[in-house]
């Protein structure tokens, strides 16, 4: 039997399966970690499922193959919304969701930034608050979640070795007097471990791993989630609305399948985890009698408060060539400026984690519209150059904002995402920091030029769900449950109450694990 | 009427034509990888004056002084390809062709490389100029002659570089152990 294969099926009207939206960190972690517990999973995925073997080491085709390319649109002052209109974001449609794509850094989150209104204070324009849970909460989870992707630097796991582009980074970073600089906590195997080989650097990383060394819930969580018979994959099916009942408990989930019929499946808990621009669209597009503004949008907060960090990234150029396409794409890491310190002029703090992009891509991404000499004499100078990305905490603001376009729609007649993003002060300032910083430590390396580039269409998609301690303030509680229907759980970045200087996928796993023993534990309580 | 025309007009749509050229380096990497060291586009859309014309207005847009036509080719070809396609596309680049002439009062081709920008730098708000940009932007950095200039490897990376150099950065200290880790033995 193949290690995709369906080991069960279940009826179109079972009302005893915890119904699962996207195959991503969120959503193939929790049917995963609900399976292993003896929960029936129906898990709904858009896209279609690759396996490594056909994954294309080219960067314009493999975007074809697994990026998430239906329209979207876009407004608010961000660059992109110039540059790249309906693509806002860099997502995958494909099982295993954007972790076939992303790059394996994982970080925790850090104590202070999770208590960032208490830290932060209050600033105007942003709509800081606390997360509804500490660190303490998640500590033993994010130790599972380490232990899962094999975070390298964590648990006994050696880190992975120094490529060009790291060494470049390590020997500005150190003749500048920073600290913590190293080549990252990783989810790539650094050793061969749990049938998957070690990294092979090959630096194809954006482009799904070919040796699975990258852990992606393609090739772990959900063969594991199938191999148990608990769970049924359905692929290529999209989910257009969730149904409820008169006492505010959901009923199941109507969907288009691979033809475009619409089906419906039953659900006795839906969980949706389709990364947060489409969990808000999903939610607004199930308006109903009860649920007017959209499901579980009592609070109207369902969309707002997006978040996508603060980023840009920084290229320096070298006599000597560097090939910093070679190895893995997020080679390493400068923590030193993750540290709150309102010094600098702005609160919270940011990582810089070097980066490598393949020439199709340096030529779409380098300056977005640029052209001329300018534009040619850097690019003639791609192999001597070294790459990395600054990424720090973006302040949520209301008006930040996820909602359904007026006019455009998609195959299937469904309103599409329009997302809405303008940069706050606070990140503006981080911003110019991170970017002056960044040259500097290239410019102890010995560059002799560096350049700017401004932010990709996001890869961090965070917020339009989030948490909150009061109902008013956000759409689900500490646990993803919904503040209005107690069988509805946002299972994915949408619930980050703020987004935290680090990449968010380890966090997002550790919740869908911590998620899972609390959907198990209300199911087994009859609460839901 | 030679066979040769008559089968090359057969083959060809009506207006069609074949914009042709010459590697301009017998020596250089892209000798070594192209199959012969003359080129020949087969248009479907433009006429040769039009092809040649946009494909200098695309060295204007991204010069590379060292860049061999055959690789601004390509985005001749994709353009003329989309002029094929969409009728409204092919309206908009002979269009500019013909503004390009006119304003150079004879073509714009035959104009210094001074005066040539002079033109391209005006039309920098138009569709045409868009169009050219965006298909070159993808075309012009997404092949394998301009990976050999530009030195990516591209696919040949695939198998990874644990054992071809993903380290062998030599002119800078390496990193302590620390801060680095183990090439695995079993590579
Ligand atoms: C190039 C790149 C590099 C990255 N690198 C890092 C990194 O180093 N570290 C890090 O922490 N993060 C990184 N990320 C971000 C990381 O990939 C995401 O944070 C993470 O995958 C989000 O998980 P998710 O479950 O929210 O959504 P996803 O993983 O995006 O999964 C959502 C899934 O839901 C499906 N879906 C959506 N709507 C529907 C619907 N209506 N019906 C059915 N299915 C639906 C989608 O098709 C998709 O497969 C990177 C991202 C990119 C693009
Ligand atoms: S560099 Fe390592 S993790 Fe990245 S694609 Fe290659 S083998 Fe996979």
């Amino acid at each position: 039997m193949d290690m995709y294969d369906n080991r069960t099926t279940f009826a179109a009207d079972d009302d005893g399966v915890v119904v699962v939206i996207g195959s991503g960190a969120g959503g193939g972690t929790l049917a995963n970690e609900l399976a292993q517990k003896g929960v029936d999973v129906v898990l709904l995925e858009a896209g279609g499922l690759h396996t490594t073997d056909e994954f294309i080491a080219d960067e314009w085709p493999s975007f074809s193959q697994l990026a998430w390319t239906d329209t979207r649109t876009t407004t608010g002052d961000w660059r992109v919304a110039r540059d790249f209109p309906n693509l806002p974001a860099w997502i995958c449609k494909a099982v295993g969701g954007t972790t076939v794509h992303w790059a394996g850094a994982s970080l925790r989150i850090e104590p202070h930034e999770f208590r960032a209104r208490s830290t932060y204070g209050d600033l105007a324009g942003a709509t800081l608050r606390d997360w509804p849970l500490s660190a303490d909460d998640l500590a033993s989870y994010y130790d599972t979640a380490e232990k899962k992707l094999n975070v390298t630097r964590t648990n006994g796991l050696p880190g992975l070795p120094a490529n060009n582009n790291f060494k470049v980074m390590h020997a500005g970073a150190t003749r500048l007097g920073y600290e913590t600089c190293h080549t990252g906590r990783m989810a790539i195997n650094s050793v061969n471990k749990d049938g998957r080989n070690h990294c092979m650097q090959r630096g194809f990383c954006f482009q799904g791993c070919r040796y699975a060394a990258k852990w992606s819930t393609l090739y772990t969580e959900i063969p594991a989630a199938l191999q148990t018979g608990r769970v049924e994959l359905r692929t290529r099916v999209h989910v257009a609305r969730i149904e409820h009942d008169d006492n505010d408990r959901v009923t199941g989930v109507v969907y288009f399948d691979a033809d475009g019929r619409e089906r419906r499946q039953a659900a006795r808990v839906a969980a949706v985890a389709g990364n947060s621009i489409e969990t808000p669209r999903l939610l607004l597009n199930s308006e109903s009698s009860r649920f007017p503004n959209g499901l579980a949008n009592g609070s109207d907060q369902v969309g707002r408060n997006y978040m996508r960090h603060t980023t840009g990234t920084v290229w320096g150029v070298f006599d000597k060539p560097v090939e910093m396409y070679k190895g893995t794409t997020m080679a390493g890491i400068v923590q030193d400026e993750a540290r709150h310190d309102p010094k600098r002029g702005f609160v919270g703090g940011y990582e810089m984690e070097t980066i490598s992009l393949g020439l199709p891509f340096m030529a779409a991404f380098f300056n977005p519209g640029g052209w001329g000499r300018g534009f040619t004499e850097a690019m003639e100078q791609y192999r001597h150059m070294a790459g990395m990305w600054l990424v720090g905490e973006d302040m949520p603001q209301a008006d930040n904002r996820v909602t359904l376009s007026s006019e455009a729609r998609d195959a299937f007649g469904l309103p599409v995402a329009n997302v809405h993003y303008t940069d706050h002060a606070n990140d503006v300032a981080m911003r110019e920091h991170a970017y002056t910083r960044g040259a500097a430590i290239y410019e102890a390396a010995g560059a002799t030029r560096t350049y700017r580039t401004p932010p990709y269409p996001s890869t961090h998609n965070l917020g339009t769900c989030r948490m909150s301690e009061r109902a008013a303030d956000g759409v689900c509680n500490g646990h993803g449950q919904s503040h209005e229907l107690a069988n509805l759980f946002i299972s994915d970045g949408s619930q980050f109450t703020t987004s935290a200087a680090e990449n968010p996928t380890l966090t997002i796993v550790t919740l869908a694990i911590r998620q899972a023993d609390y959907i198990a534990e209300r199911m087994r309580a009859r609460a839901i | 009427m030679s066979d040769h025309a008559v089968s090359r007009r057969a083959f060809l749509r009506a207006g069609g034509a074949v914009l042709t050229g010459t590697l301009a380096s017998t020596s250089g990497v892209l000798a070594l990888i192209a199959p012969s060291t003359s080129w020949a586009l087969e248009l479907e859309a433009l006429d040769a004056h039009q092809a040649a014309t946009v494909l200098q207005f695309t060295r204007h847009v991204f010069p590379h002084d060292r860049l061999d036509d055959a690789v601004y080719a390509l985005v001749v070809k994709d353009l003329d390809a989309g002029a094929a396609e969409d009728p409204t596309t092919r309206r908009m680049l002979t269009d500019a062709v013909r503004r390009l002439d006119e304003a150079s009062g004879g073509e714009w081709l035959s104009r210094s490389a001074a005066e040539q920008f002079v033109q391209v730098q005006a039309m920098e708000a138009t569709p045409f100029f868009a169009k050219v940009h965006s298909t070159a932007v993808v075309s012009l950095y997404d092949n394998d002659m301009a990976f050999a200039h530009f030195g990516y490897p591209g696919r040949k990376g695939d198998p990874g570089y644990i054992h071809r150099g993903f380290n062998d950065l030599h002119w800078l200290p390496d990193p302590p152990d620390g801060a680095s880790g183990p090439v695995p033995e079993t590579a």
